[in-house]
């Protein structure tokens, strides 16, 4: 050990009067490799890097990449988390807690995106692409016009709305006093009446194999009432558990044969292979392919609903597949057009696609894909 | 569901029998008249396997359904989501490695541990970084926390919805651990006298970040690579996590790769928009840390029935305090006109569950059962009442509230509230 940093260590405030001198493990850090880990940023803009990015570059990002679970317009998909609008919404029965009603800094919408998102593929985005995305983000929620641009010049004058809606924990002061008297431990109410059973709402998962029997006996079924009566009583967020905003959505559905494919236009191929980066987030198609949020695609094409091993289908999907729904083209282009109003309770929360010539195609991809 | 599997199903299959003829101060005995449990049984005569079978021991068969539990429909996906400790089955106060609740934000991160770096930067005299042989080096501790999850009880607020302590208790474990303190690694690398807060962060693809208090880091925290003496699981930070006794569960980072010093805490997404506590007001109480005294009843409860009939029974349950010890437990079985001072048994150290025992003569009529934690600095637990008057419905996280079962007189119990 040095006699210097003995000095040091000496001089520094926090170490305790017992502080031993250092032992000397470890090795020094460079700033090359701490600057591969360090990517943390702060309200203050520390940590923040050089870069900008604009909304329409945002949009175009967020739609290939976010909109799949958290909507196209940040309204969320499922349970993934709503990223827009809730403002006002904080002392309401049903708060909702978005980056334009809740978050209070800007800083941790770049931080969080930039070290965790998207689902999967993490700190996959560049700088630009992050503050693209963020500048997005901010539009979604009316706080800038579709002209912004975000830059790390004046990413410190962007504030949120609910930046002053946060207060430090007082619960010693406010609630200690009220939880710290001595509790009555005798004759201390006349009388007692339940008010509520858990038993009402019956959310409780089962084991697994009465599970299994009872999913069998209601196959037709669509949704679980379960899970409508469990987001009456809980908090909207569930649980406690907040889940990690994510990209990834659930899914469409696809069986495994192979299909015979009509005359393939090249050109439509092509364009249904564009169309399909729409689905990549969650589904793929080909010799590889596995399934991820979606199950995989090949032979979806006139093959079987529901039929895919190892993916774990909707409730509604399966007694589509029950009853022996087959992905003709007729069926597969309503599906497409419109995934839950064709199939109510279908995981899939992908809005669908718009256009008829993209279905065309689309299709036309799906099969050339499974080949 | 019930526990009583542990004896086998000849025992459970018995007691069932003798419950209904031998009421009273009968019930439960083994009297000897058709007990097909004693006689011959393969396991006297046959030989068992050798000790080349199992080179890393499972619990018995008979206790396949002692395992931890999701709720499907509280998340979007399995990955970014939570499982439960099965309490309801549990005694005594340490919580098996297996069996220790999980809650990744992007799944169980698979780190090799040759590969594994743990860097200090920031504001510290010397930026460091550690492989984990280095860690080994420095002087260790062996410690026993809990770990709770801000969001246990947290689908309560409404009222009963989850009919399981498991569900409703169960996001919480109690392990040894066996780790360095935190203050020892950053005396190494010399904390400058701005750096006042510590940002804590993961190697996993959530690459989760938390800010912690400097005063928190150099008092009680661990890097902790052993948990009640082995390797730490994968699901709990292999190879090596940060331990933040009586904190909230999601600031004790696991997969740890980077301690940051600074002058500010970086209001991260953990700490912002998530495990904070909205209030009825519409404010939000932020860093709200320290974890409430709780307690709650594990048997009997929906999971835990009664299965033997009136006489004597065993009342029991856990109770802990992220301020310190829990010196004493109040049990009531008849909805709170009476209380009565449990019996508590075991280690009792600041910041780890505490075992509680209420042992009674039950008539067999209807119960409504309640625990109610008192803890070193005089907290007592609230009703869940009184929180919902301080709080609102909204907070999600730090619901400590007093748990209800109704115990019928089949001695199945429920998740109720009562007036």
């Amino acid at each position: 050990m040095s006699r210097f940093l003995k000095l040091a260590l000496l001089a520094s405030t926090l170490a305790s009067p017992l502080a031993a001198e250092p032992l000397g493990l470890g090795r020094p850090a460079t700033p090359e490799e701490v600057a591969v880990w360090d990517i943390d940023i702060r309200p203050d803009g520390l940590g923040l890097p050089e870069g900008s990015g604009d909304v329409a570059t945002g949009d175009g990002i967020y739609t290939e990449k976010c909109s799949a679970c958290h909507g196209v317009f940040g309204e969320g998909a499922g349970r993934w988390p709503v990223l827009s609008g809730g403002q006002g919404s904080l002392t309401d029965a049903r708060p909702v807690k978005t980056v334009g009603s809740y978050w209070p800094y800007l800083s941790t919408v770049f931080d969080y995106v930039h070290r965790a998102m998207p689902f999967g593929d993490a700190q996959s985005l560049t700088d630009d692409e992050v503050y693209a995305i963020t500048a997005y983000l901010l539009y979604l929620n009316d706080e800038v016009d579709d002209d912004f641009v975000l830059s790390s010049e004046n990413f410190a004058e962007a504030r949120l709305p609910n930046e002053e809606g946060f207060k430090p924990d007082d619960r010693m002061e406010v609630e200690f006093p009220a939880f710290s008297e001595e509790p009555c431990m005798t004759d201390c109410k006349p009388e007692v009446e339940i008010t509520m059973r858990a038993a009402v709402l019956d959310v409780t998962p089962e084991e697994t194999a009465a599970k299994e029997a009872a999913e069998k006996a209601e196959a037709e079924t669509p949704e679980p009432a379960a899970e409508e009566a469990a987001s009456e009583a809980t908090t909207e967020e569930a649980p406690a558990t907040e889940e990690a905003a994510a990209p990834e959505e659930a899914p469409a559905e696809a069986p495994v044969e192979v299909a015979e494919a009509p005359a393939a236009d090249p050109a439509m191929i092509k364009a249904g292979s564009k169309v399909f980066r729409k689905c990549k987030s969650c589904h793929q198609i080909g010799a590889k392919a596995k399934n991820r949020v979606g199950p995989v695609l090949n032979g979806i094409v006139d093959g079987p609903a529901g039929a895919v091993d190892g993916f774990r289908y909707s409730k509604a999907m399966e007694a589509a597949a029950e009853e022996g729904l087959v992905w003709s083209h007729d069926e597969l282009s309503a599906f497409l057009a419109d995934p839950k109003g064709y199939m109510k309770g279908t995981k899939m929360s992908f809005r669908g696609v718009r256009k008829e010539e993209d279905i065309e195609a689309l299709i036309a991809y799906l099969r050339d894909a499974s080949e | 569901m019930t526990d009583d599997n542990q004896n086998g199903p000849s025992r459970r299959a018995f007691l069932t029998g003798a419950g209904a003829v031998a009421a009273g101060t009968l019930a439960g005995k083994a009297s000897a008249q058709d007990d097909p449990a004693i006689a011959i049984k393969p396991w006297m005569q046959e030989l068992g396997d050798g000790v080349d079978v199992s080179p890393y021991g499972m619990p018995s068969p008979y206790e396949e359904d002692v395992k931890r539990r999701t709720v499907e429909w509280l998340t979007a996906d399995p990955v970014s989501s939570i499982n439960f400790t099965p309490i309801h089955a549990l005694d005594g106060t340490i919580t098996p490695n297996g069996i220790c609740f999980e809650r990744h934000h992007s799944g169980v991160a698979k780190v090799d541990p040759a590969e594994h770096r743990l860097i200090i930067n920031g504001l510290v005299d010397r930026e460091l970084v550690f492989t984990m042989e280095d860690l080994m080096r420095f002087p260790r501790e062996n410690h026993v926390y809990f770990l709770e999850c801000a969001a246990n009880s947290g689908m309560e607020w409404r009222g009963s919805q989850l009919n399981g302590v498991q569900f409703t208790h169960g996001m919480i474990h109690n392990v040894q651990y066996t780790g360095i303190p935190l203050r020892l690694l950053l005396e190494e690398a010399g904390v400058q006298t701005e750096g006042k807060w510590l940002l804590a962060e993961g190697a996993d693809a959530a690459g989760m970040s938390r800010s912690i208090p400097m005063e928190k880091a150099l008092d009680d925290c661990l890097v902790a690579f052993k948990m009640n003496g082995e390797a730490l699981r994968p699901e709990q930070g292999y190879p090596v996590r940060l331990v933040v006794p009586g904190w909230e569960g999601n600031m004790w980072v696991k997969w740890l790769r980077r301690l940051e010093v600074g002058d500010q805490p970086w209001h991260h997404r953990e700490e912002t928009s998530k495990y904070t506590d909205l209030l009825d007001d519409g404010t939000a109480r932020r860093f709200t840390w320290e974890m409430d005294a709780k307690s709650v009843v594990t048997s009997p409860s929906p999971q835990a029935p009664i299965t033997h009939g009136p006489g004597p029974t065993v009342l029991t349950g856990l109770a802990w305090s992220g301020r310190g010890t829990i010196p004493r437990v109040d049990v009531t079985i008849d909805g709170g006109i009476t209380w009565h001072e449990a019996r508590m048994s075991g280690p009792s150290t600041p910041k780890a569950l505490h075992r509680f025992y209420y042992d009674f003569e039950w008539d067999g009529s209807p119960l409504l059962v309640q625990s109610r934690a008192h803890d070193s600095t005089g907290y007592v637990q609230p009703t869940k009442d009184q929180l919902r008057e301080m709080r609102g419905l909204n907070s999600i996280y730090h619901n400590n509230g007093i748990q209800t079962w109704a115990v019928d007189a089949d001695g199945k119990a429920e998740n109720v509230e009562i007036s």
